[in-house]
């Protein structure tokens, strides 16, 4: 009997060791006892696919295909994306448009709005204050420009969103991140940074400067 | 006759039921220890082709999640970030680095960083991101504290029953949207303010997590 007792422990042991215990790392994929249903024959996002030569599920855009816009059936100014103000930052004759779009109200909403999406894909370059010494700039993003200079505070607004879509030089597009209302909301907010920079005592409203300690 | 077996083999029957018992037990206890999720998925932590820090990029550079999981708060599926979310800066910074080598031969020629998946909802499974992030379930109760891991690893066993937990009792895990993304965030007054808060918001945005089968099997 003690015999049986040592192969019992002795199993417990190997088993033990080989299995080992809950949680800790591994790179084997974890094991499927019954795969039922769990791997159908749908594409899912980002998934790879059989039946494609390149293997991707999200198949690109044909070349030539025209952008629709968001509410395509009627025809509003989103349609094909038409407005030029609004999609391209541009006006007319080509050249970058001032002002914001008409269908862009600025107001507090918007700039909030433009102060998260700012935080989340443009402080890590351009700072939290706009001065271009965000946290990759100690690790060589030495391109990285302030937005408080004479030309860049002068620029239209359509440039900026131009900057956002298209990019410039070392900095890429961010179109895929952000939409094109979201694009004025962060305008909006670099704008406000731009603003900040240059306010004066005389810009504090009278009914807030005794919080301020102003006179 | 009576010389054959000795005394002790009285005992026997009892003593094989015992370690017949014994072994049962044991064999019970494996699998309620091994055979679940928590065991066969907690811990999997895939060789990925090139060895993202997540510990460096959204540790230390302070990189919110949403800058490359940025389809996270608009659709059910969260994306792995395009090869020229990694150029945005990794063509500046290292550029000739040889673990970066995949990065750059994709943005070239378009076709994905072949990334392993790590966490997976079976097919016949539900599941959508923006409904849990609009409401204010951060990615710590689903992901862990990705913001300290070097590589990845599969942290919640993600199983059903695991689901169900949070969906009896929504009010113990929600908290401001804003705040999803701070993985370090906890309610500075403890669980018993956590349960307080949460119970308001449920109440205030009438979060009815589904319980019923068809809520996720659908
Ligand atoms: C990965 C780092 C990085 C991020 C993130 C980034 N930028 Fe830039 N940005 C740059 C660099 C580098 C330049 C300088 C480009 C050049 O070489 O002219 C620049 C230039 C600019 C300029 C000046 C363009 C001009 O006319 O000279 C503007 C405006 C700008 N960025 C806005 C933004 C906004 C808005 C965002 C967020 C959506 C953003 N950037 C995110 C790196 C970045
Ligand atoms: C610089 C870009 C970047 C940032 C910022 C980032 N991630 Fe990731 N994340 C990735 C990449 C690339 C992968 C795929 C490779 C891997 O698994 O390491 C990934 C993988 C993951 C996965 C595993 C995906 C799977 O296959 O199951 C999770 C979960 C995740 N990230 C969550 C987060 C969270 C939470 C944050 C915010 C704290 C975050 N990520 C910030 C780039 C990023
Ligand atoms: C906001 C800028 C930024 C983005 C976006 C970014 N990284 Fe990085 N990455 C860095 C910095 C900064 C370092 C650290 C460089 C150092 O240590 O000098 C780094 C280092 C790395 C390294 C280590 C390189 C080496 O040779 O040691 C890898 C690998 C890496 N990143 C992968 C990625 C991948 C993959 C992505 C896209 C999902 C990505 N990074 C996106 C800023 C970024
Ligand atoms: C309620 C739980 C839950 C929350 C909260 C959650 N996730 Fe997930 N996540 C999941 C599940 C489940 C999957 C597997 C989905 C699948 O296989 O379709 C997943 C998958 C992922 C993936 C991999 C997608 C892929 O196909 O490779 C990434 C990346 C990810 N999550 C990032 C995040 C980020 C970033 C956040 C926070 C903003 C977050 N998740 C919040 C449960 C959650
Ligand atoms: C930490 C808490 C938590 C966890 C874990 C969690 N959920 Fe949820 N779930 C919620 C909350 C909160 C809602 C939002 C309910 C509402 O808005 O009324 C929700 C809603 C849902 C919905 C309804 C979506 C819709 O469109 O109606 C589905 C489906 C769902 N969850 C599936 C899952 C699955 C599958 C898992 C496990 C992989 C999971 N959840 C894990 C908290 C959680
Ligand atoms: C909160 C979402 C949710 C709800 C509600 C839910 N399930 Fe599930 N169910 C899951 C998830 C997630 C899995 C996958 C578990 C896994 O992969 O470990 C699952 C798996 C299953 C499986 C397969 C188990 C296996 O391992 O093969 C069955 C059967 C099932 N569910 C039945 C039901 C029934 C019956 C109900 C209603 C009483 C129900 N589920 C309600 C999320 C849910």
């Amino acid at each position: 009997m003690r015999y049986a007792y040592l192969v019992l422990f002795f199993f417990l042991v190997t088993a033990i060791s080989v299995l080992g215990f809950r949680g800790s790392t591994t790179t084997r994929p974890p094991l499927e006892i019954f795969p039922d249903m769990d791997h159908q024959a749908k594409y899912k996002p980002q998934a790879e696919s059989a039946f494609f030569a390149d293997k991707r599920t999200d198949r690109p855009s044909p070349a030539g295909s025209v952008a629709f816009g968001r509410t395509a059936i009627q025809s509003d100014g989103n349609f094909l994306a038409a407005d030029d103000h609004m999609y391209r930052g541009t006006q007319a004759d080509g050249t970058y448009a001032r002002g914001f779009p008409s269908s862009i109200t600025v107001d507090g909403k918007l700039l909030e709005r433009g102060q998260l999406k700012y935080t989340i894909y443009c402080a890590p370059c351009h700072g939290a204050i706009g001065d271009g010494n965000g946290i990759t700039k100690q690790y060589g993003m030495g391109a990285t420009p302030t937005y408080h200079d004479e030309r860049l505070r002068n620029i239209p607004e359509g440039d900026i969103y131009h900057t956002i879509t298209a990019g410039k030089n070392n900095m890429l597009s961010y179109a895929d991140k952000l939409e094109p209302a979201d694009r004025w909301a962060v305008v909006a907010y670099v704008r406000a940074l731009q603003r900040a920079q240059t306010g004066t005592v005389a810009d504090v409203p009278s009914s807030h400067k005794s919080e301020l300690g102003l006179k | 006759m009576s010389k054959l077996f000795p005394k002790s083999v009285n005992k026997l029957p009892l003593q094989i039921l015992i370690f017949i018992g014994l072994t049962a037990s044991i064999v019970a206890a494996g699998i309620t220890y091994y055979a679940t999720p928590k065991y066969s998925r907690v811990g999997y932590a895939p060789v990925q082709p090139v060895p993202f820090n997540h510990a460096l990029h959204a540790g230390h550079l302070g990189m919110d999640c949403r800058y490359c999981h940025s389809n996270v708060e608009k659709s059910g599926h969260s994306n792995v970030p395009t090869a020229q979310t990694c150029m945005n800066c990794h063509n500046q910074i290292k550029t000739d680095s040889p673990l970066l080598a995949p990065v750059r031969e994709s943005y070239a020629s378009g076709n994905p960083v072949p990334w392993v998946k790590i966490h997976k909802a079976p097919d016949y499974v539900y599941f959508n991101h923006s409904v849990h992030v609009a409401r204010g379930v951060s990615c710590v109760e689903c992901h862990g504290k990705i913001n300290e891991m070097e590589v990845v690893h599969h942290a919640k066993p993600l199983s059903m029953g695991w689901c169900l937990e949070c969906h009896r009792e929504p009010e113990k895990f929600v908290r401001d949207p804003k705040l999803v993304t701070n993985l370090d965030w906890k309610h500075p007054g403890g669980t018993a303010a956590q349960i307080e808060e949460g119970k308001k918001f449920v109440h205030d945005w009438n979060i009815q997590p589904p319980q019923s089968c068809s809520g996720c099997h659908r």
